[in-house]
């Protein structure tokens, strides 16, 4: 039997709405790719899988028609399944393991993942396990895939958790940053909602290193603290022009329009300007997104405008693959210099360079080199710039005695992610650089399980 | 965040007091907060312009000049902001440095009086120039005069104080007495001139600009502005810059991209509201 296909919503049709792209398997679809699964005995799936969700058994559960009883299977391991089923990178993690996948039909785990989360979300509420309660009080910094983590399974220990987020919503990335047609902020909530079940206080509007400093909530209290504020900080391309109106950072873009819902101007407040034609520059995630995002408010042509080749594009296969049937325009081995504004001040034109591939650099991709003298200029009314993520220094600067390292992120230890302050911990993209939710997740999970032990071992007595 | 107390300091200007007491036990001169109003709302800057550590609470000035602003200034004590955010922004440095002029037009009075107040209490000579279009748009004028040695006041038109610009008594001053700062806050082209006085005078000058902002913690970098050739986020980098090394033609630019919309939210809006009861004056 093939591996089962997710259905999605027509490419003329999507292109034009905020709907999700992938509807999600039908029930049948669901128990025919769980028939698939070998249930093998050597699990090298669950090997893929950061937080090693035990993907035979939940599998098994749902073949076994308990779909219910799956979703309790996986949230031992993954507190945030309908997240995961959605934007992992399921093709280089589980599914890249599986024993299928040498043959090129792995099971679609994160296609199945997501069925039974869904499934299970609208049986109302789901198994909520009342902890025993320790005398431990753990603060979280930044409620994005990594505290809330960490916030989950503190609380599943029985500690009393508090996370402090300084935007107005919980999410992290997944609030602000991935859009609703690939994860609809509905499903975001709804998982804040099943970790604020488990007794977690979620304070939002709170800028740690602003409001309150980590020394001000150790003396408060907390006997351990996590920090995951992610890699928020947006970098620039520092070429002419960077500055005009309608150039933005990806992250803005982006904030105003999930966030803040500028596509839904003018019954939200929060205005947006895109144009007709709009360049992205960069090729990861954040740049389809970004692009695809441009489309839906109505852009004629949009472009993605990346210096290296088309194998060399960072974001995931499927992302491009629906970003070109959504008639997204890939102008590859292509470099801006300069960004050109007209009186006002608004862009008008982006000035590129064109690229060739040289020798492999450190990361042992082709450095791509500068074409003397074939610089060319074409129209855009914007210009948004996803070419990576930096650490956010507010709390940074603000925390004395956190040790960072050379790339200016918090210096943890590998395997315990303590920091340099005793009792505080710190995993996510903080800690890595920008990376995957999965991996965040992964983190969260990993600084609470040592967050226990540290309270355990030192306040013995609470 | 709940409102304890309002009171109307002119046409379309409004003085609230916050219930915040996090963000007061914190607030610095030179520091200012994001809020939104509800959950349709935008989130819009706004300067600390008072506050009171023991009672918990902060006084934010404001003027109302579109939507979100109209909306805010409607509100009555005992409503509640869904969100306030802070202190957001890089302290004003307080240090005894001699004598200090303090430049404000119209609204800039109200970021400017917290730090006028901590450089008078720090033992600075304080000077301090009161600009506005007419008498009835002159705000914080006692306080002003409280936590200064001299205070001059002008307006556009000559119906108080003297008649001009800020920019003629400032000069008068700069070239009257030695000055060891001058800190301008207002609107852009007031800043932009004060700064080409003492550009011209070789005299230390610092702004507070107001960027349009999102977030106010460095995370979408849209209040980008040019400082010396160097592109600074002005949430986190400022909201105070050397004024002589500013380019204010920039900012102005960057202001206005989004007043089509704004216009028509303000216009939508305005049909069958009435606001606050200080806009009939
Ligand atoms: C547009 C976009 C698309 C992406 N797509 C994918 C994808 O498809 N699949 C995938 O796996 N990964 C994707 N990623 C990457 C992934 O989202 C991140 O790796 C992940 O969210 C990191 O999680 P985190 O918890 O470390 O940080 P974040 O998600 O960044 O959350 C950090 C949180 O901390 C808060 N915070 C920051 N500073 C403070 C402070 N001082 N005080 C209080 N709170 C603070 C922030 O507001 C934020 O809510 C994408 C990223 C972006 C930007
Ligand atoms: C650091 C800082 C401190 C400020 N302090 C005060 C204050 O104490 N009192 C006060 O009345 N105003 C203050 N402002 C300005 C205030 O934020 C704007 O007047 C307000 O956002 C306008 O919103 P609106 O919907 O009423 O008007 P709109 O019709 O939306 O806009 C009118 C004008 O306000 C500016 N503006 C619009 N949106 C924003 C935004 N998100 N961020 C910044 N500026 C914007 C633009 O220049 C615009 O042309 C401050 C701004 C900054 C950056
Ligand atoms: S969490 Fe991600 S990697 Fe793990 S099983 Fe689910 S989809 Fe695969
Ligand atoms: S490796 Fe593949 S087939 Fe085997 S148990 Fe895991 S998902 Fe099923
Ligand atoms: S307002 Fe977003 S970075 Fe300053």
């Amino acid at each position: 039997m093939p591996r089962q296909v997710m259905p999605k919503q027509d490419p003329a049709e999507r292109s034009r709405n905020f709907g999700e792209v992938a509807l999600g398997f039908t029930p049948e679809q669901a128990a025919a790719e769980a028939a698939r699964c070998l249930n093998c005995k050597k699990r090298f799936c669950v090997q893929g899988c950061p937080v090693e969700v035990d993907i035979p058994d939940f599998i098994q559960l749902l073949k076994a028609g308990d779909p219910a009883g799956a979703a309790a299977k996986i949230k031992e391991k993954n507190s945030l399944p309908a997240i995961c089923g959605r934007v992992c990178p399921q093709e280089s993690q589980c599914e890249k393991e599986c024993i299928l996948a040498k043959k090129g039909e792995p099971i679609a785990i994160g296609g199945l993942e997501r069925f039974v989360a869904d499934y299970a979300a609208e049986q109302a509420g789901g198994t909520v396990r009342p902890a025993k309660a320790l005398p431990y009080r753990a603060a979280i910094i930044g409620a994005g895939p990594a505290g809330l983590t960490a916030a989950a399974d503190l609380a599943l220990q029985g500690f009393d958790v508090t996370i402090f987020e300084s935007l107005h919503e919980a999410g992290g990335v997944l609030q602000y940053g991935i859009p609703q047609f690939r994860l609809p902020k509905e499903i975001v909530g709804r998982e804040v909602e099943y970790i604020k079940q488990l007794g977690v206080k979620l304070e939002t509007s709170v800028l740690v290193g602003q409001t309150v400093t980590v020394p001000e909530l150790l003396e408060q209290g907390f006997q351990t603290i996590f920090i995951g504020t992610g890699a928020g900080l947006p970098y620039f391309l520092n070429v002419p022009g960077e500055n005009l109106n309608g150039v933005y950072s990806a992250n803005e873009f982006l904030t105003r329009v999930n966030l803040m819902k500028a596509y839904r101007f003018p019954e939200y407040d929060t205005p947006v300007r895109i144009g007709e034609r709009v360049a992205v520059v960069g090729g990861g995630n954040v740049a389809m997104d970004a692009a695809r995002t441009s489309l839906r408010l109505g852009a004629k042509a949009v472009y993605i405008v990346y210096r290296r080749s088309e194998e060399e594009l960072p974001a995931r296969y499927e992302e491009i693959e629906n970003a070109k049937e959504e008639g997204i325009i890939f102008r590859l081995l292509t470099n801006p210099v300069r960004i050109i504004g007209d009186e006002q001040g608004v862009v008008q034109a982006l000035e590129c360079i064109r690229m060739e591939l040289g020798e492999p650099d450190r990361s042992g991709r082709r450095r791509p080199v500068a074409v003397p003298g074939s610089e060319f200029q074409f129209p855009v009314d914007s210009v948004i710039v996803a070419i990576g993520q930096g650490p956010n220094p507010v709390l940074l600067r603000n925390t004395t005695g956190l040790q960072l390292n050379e790339r200016g992120y918090i210096q943890a230890d590998p395997e315990t992610l303590a920091t340099s302050i005793p009792g505080v911990f710190a995993g996510g993209d903080i800690v890595t650089g920008a990376a995957t939710v999965i991996a965040a997740m992964g983190a969260g999970k990993k600084a609470a399980r040592r967050m226990v032990e540290y309270c355990k071992q030192k306040y013995p007595n609470g | 965040m709940e409102i304890v107390a309002k009171d109307c300091l002119a046409p379309r200007i409004v003085r609230l007091v916050v219930k915040a007491p996090r963000i007061a036990a914190k607030a610095q001169p030179g520091h200012f907060v994001v809020v939104r109003l509800n959950d349709r709302a935008e989130r819009i800057p706004l300067t600390i312009a008072d506050f009171d550590r023991a009672a918990g609470t902060i006084t934010l000035i404001i003027q109302e000049v579109g939507k979100s602003t109209a909306m805010i200034n409607a509100m009555e004590p005992g409503q509640s902001f869904a969100d306030v955010l802070g202190p957001l922004g890089t302290p004003y440095p307080i240090e005894k440095v001699g004598t200090v002029v303090g430049v404000a037009g119209g609204l800039g009075a109200a970021p400017l009086y917290p730090k006028v107040k901590a450089l008078y209490e720090a033992g600075n000579r304080v000077i301090v120039i009161l600009g506005a279009q007419r008498r009835e748009l002159l705000i914080l004028m006692e306080e002003l005069r409280a936590v200064s040695h001299e205070l001059i006041v002008a307006t556009d038109d000559g119906s108080y104080g003297e008649h001009g610009l800020v920019t003629v008594p400032l000069r008068r001053v700069l070239e009257r007495e030695k000055v060891d700062e001058v800190i301008a806050i207002g609107p852009v082209p007031m800043m932009d001139a004060c700064c080409r006085i003492t550009r011209e005078l070789n005299v230390k000058t610092v702004v507070s600009l107001n960027a349009v902002m999102v977030d106010g913690t460095g995370m979408c970098g849209g209040c980008r502005v040019t400082v010396g050739g160097q592109s600074k986020f002005c949430c986190v980098d400022g909201p105070a810059f050397d004024g002589l090394q500013v380019d204010f033609a920039e900012l102005r630019q960057r202001q206005r991209y989004y007043n089509a919309q704004e216009r028509e939210a303000y216009q939508a809006h305005q049909h069958g509201m009435e606001g606050c009861r200080c806009r009939a004056k």
